[in-house]
């Protein structure tokens, strides 16, 4: 891999610092963690359309890194998909076919349909051999009606009428298996989802904080971010915390001049805009 | 979530702190219990009343943290027997230090903090390791959230270590109500970013007068 200085990159994986990381691990260095979403996303099939549901904590171990994340993402006008996993494995993927599928609009000249991204993120996730930690909740109603699809790291796909998935996603399947049935009204799909959602954020430790919600149906989608906010701040002391100059001890200072490297002349042209 | 076939602890989680004042001891832990990433309890108390006054908060594996408190309780029993008198935090805390070293090659899987109030009536915590190393304090916190609250006790008490010289009083300048606000939003804190720690914090308060219990709802997600 010599000439991969020269070249610019092309995109994809790099792998030059894997023999360097391998040589480290080996000598014990501890390789820093991956910020997953731990995560509970849900999706189900209701007589108008679709109706995405997700929380909205990221965790970095056993440490929240993010408590208002925003997981539910844009892939096209009418198809939004929910990922769990790895964070910046879910954000590149959809990303990724969101791009795509808009250069297909603009081929096609046509409204993007499920199918297509479908396609296009199990292509893409079996290519990778699981190594792209992503595993999607893929909803949105096209010309041929609604479509909610789950999509595995390693690439499989299912097609279902509700879905779970993450780390709380056995919570909120127990919601959904007593209570879904074909048919539902939009107000019942919102409160079986966001009742869900709520399943996984008080009951699995991976997920917590707020319940995102995204209604699709023919011709409109609503994205309702923030639909619940059931975790207000429980205590905040009323007189507050002052962090004034001197209250943390400064044990010694030392002030390195640095040389001056750049003479400013007087004068001279006014800089371009 | 281990391979190996010999892992025999479990961490159940939670954080315990404990402050000492100039006539008061504030000891506080969450009360969940869970394992991997679900709640076994919301409702679980980490803190044992050991002798009138004397608390030991402790957070790790409740298996061996339920068999230490046990033992500590009936050594203390014996104590009063033989000595006619309860134990104090100081002899309690010594006591502590040699019953966790004893098992120094196969460990309580147990993060304790003790407070009380020593035979001067002044308040008392000691820290302590897994294996027994100890130290009396002004103020500690053990546990999963401790890293998270730890600094912001140092910044806000300050108090110092009874091994600097000369010889401070390791006791905190504010007062038995500004010392339990500050636990308070403490572990409301260290709530919002610890996932094993919320649920209810119980809050107990060690002065002359004896001993009194508190509970506040915390983050149940």
């Amino acid at each position: 891999m010599t000439g991969s200085m020269d070249l610019p990159a092309k995109g994809g994986f790099n792998f030059d610092l894997c023999r360097r990381n391998n040589m480290l691990e080996k000598n014990g260095l501890k390789l820093p963690g991956f910020l997953k979403t731990g995560t509970t996303i849900v999706g189900l099939v209701f007589q108008d359309g679709v109706v995405l549901g997700a929380d909205t904590r990221a965790t970095e171990g056993p440490i929240v890194a993010d408590k208002n994340c925003e997981k539910i993402h844009f892939m096209a006008p009418n198809i939004y998909c929910c990922g769990a996993g790895t964070a910046a494995d879910t954000e590149a993927v959809t990303d990724m076919v969101s791009s795509q599928l808009q250069l297909h609009r603009y081929a096609t000249g046509r409204e993007s349909r499920v199918i297509t991204a479908l396609t296009l993120l199990k292509s893409h996730l079996f290519r990778y051999q699981g190594h792209v930690s992503a595993a999607l909740v893929l909803g949105g109603v096209d010309c041929t009606g609604p479509h909610l699809h789950t999509v595995y790291p390693h690439g499989s796909t299912d097609t279902l009428p509700f879905a779970t998935m993450g780390s709380g996603s056995l919570a909120a399947m127990s919601v959904f298996e007593s209570r879904f049935k074909e048919g539902l009204t939009r107000e019942e799909g919102i409160e079986l989802v966001s009742d869900a959602i709520r399943a996984g954020i008080f009951n699995d430790l991976g997920s917590g904080s707020n319940v995102d919600v995204c209604v699709i149906t023919k011709g409109k989608t609503e994205y309702l971010r923030n639909h619940q906010l059931p975790n207000p701040r429980t205590y905040a002391s009323s007189k507050g915390f002052s962090f004034t100059k001197g209250q943390t001890e400064v044990l010694s200072t030392k002030i390195i001049p640095l040389k001056q490297k750049v003479e400013v002349a007087e004068g001279g042209d006014a800089m371009e805009e | 979530m281990s391979r190996r076939g010999d892992w025999v602890y479990e961490n159940n989680g939670g954080t315990c702190v404990a402050i000492a004042g100039a006539d008061y001891c504030v000891v506080a832990a969450d009360t969940r219990l869970s394992v991997g990433y679900s709640i076994l309890t919301r409702d679980h108390s980490k803190i044992c009343d050991l002798a009138d006054k004397c608390v030991l908060a402790s957070s790790g594996f409740q298996g061996d943290i339920k068999a230490l408190h046990k033992n500590l309780a009936a050594r203390e029993l014996l104590y009063q027997h033989q000595h006619n008198k309860r134990m104090s935090c100081p002899a309690m805390a010594q006591l502590l230090s040699n019953t966790l070293y004893y098992k120094r090659f196969f460990p309580y899987y147990a993060f304790n903090v003790l407070g009380g109030l020593d035979s001067e009536g002044k308040g008392c915590v000691f820290t302590y390791d897994a294996v027994g190393s100890y130290e009396r304090t002004g103020y500690s916190a053990q546990g999963t959230g401790s890293t998270l609250i730890m600094p912001v006790l140092d910044n806000q008490l300050k108090s110092p270590s009874p091994l600097l010289l000369p010889a401070r009083d390791a006791v905190t300048p504010l007062s038995e109500s500004e010392a339990i606000d500050l636990v308070k939003d403490v572990f409301a804190s260290a709530t919002e970013r610890d996932i094993y720690t919320g649920d209810k914090l119980e809050i107990v308060v060690i002065n002359k007068a004896g001993t009194k219990r508190e509970y506040i709802e915390l983050r149940k997600d």
